[in-house]
């Protein structure tokens, strides 16, 4: 199960420029919350940011990382 | 898992997405959610009076895999409106609160936020349950 440090690291290496915060919502490490800042999310929907996000971890979310709740936004 | 030519689950899947025109893809029911997430996402369509049709992806995991192969989106729930992949419980609740949900539906936006429905960003995690329908 990764830690929120390095799902943090992976985010911001995927996304050159980007920002971001991720916490542990249940202290049991499988429900993450992260607040990412981008620049590639300019001009894209919601939709789009937030598959941006969820490509870089593939299918690991639903399986190691259970859940991962977002929040985008442009810098 | 191979490619399938003849496969009714995901024929299944994309009938129901083409006939309703607000479906939401979730774990359990509206009146008995099986997750946080799910719980809150259908919690703001309700709080809107809008009318949807709900599918329970807990019983067969094979609803849940096509649905994902479909619209390329990972987790549930998912709401579809008119066909189209709107988004999950994080971009539902945003547009809950922002008024754009209202507006996508053609409902009225209730005046009074809903104890439920009301924070943007929760300060503790979605209700866990647990999930005993897999027995």
């Amino acid at each position: 199960m990764p830690s929120t440090d390095e799902i943090r690291q992976r985010i911001e290496a995927a996304l050159p420029g980007a920002t971001a915060e991720v916490e542990d919502w249940t202290g049991g490490g499988d429900h993450l919350r992260a607040t990412v800042v981008a620049p590639q999310f300019s001009g894209l929907s919601r939709i789009a940011q937030h598959r941006l996000v969820y490509d870089i971890f593939g299918d690991e979310i639903g399986g190691p990382i259970h859940a991962l709740s977002l929040k985008t936004s442009t810098p | 898992m191979s490619d399938q030519t003849d496969n009714p689950i995901r024929d299944a899947v994309a009938g129901a997405i083409s006939e309703h025109e607000v479906i939401l893809f979730m774990k359990g029911t509206p009146e008995a959610p099986g997750c946080g997430f799910s719980a809150r996402t259908a919690g703001a369509l309700q709080a809107l009076d809008a009318p949807f049709a709900a599918v329970d992806v807990l019983p067969d995991p094979r609803i849940r895999q096509e649905l994902s192969a479909i619209s390329q989106w990972p987790t549930i729930p998912q709401l579809f409106v008119k066909g189209e992949l709107i988004g999950g419980a994080d971009i539902v609740g945003e547009m809950f609160e922002s008024g754009e949900l209202a507006e996508l539906l053609g409902a009225d936006q209730p005046t009074e936020p809903t104890a439920d429905t009301a924070e943007v960003m929760p300060t503790s995690p979605p209700g866990m349950q647990i999930e005993n329908r897999l027995g």
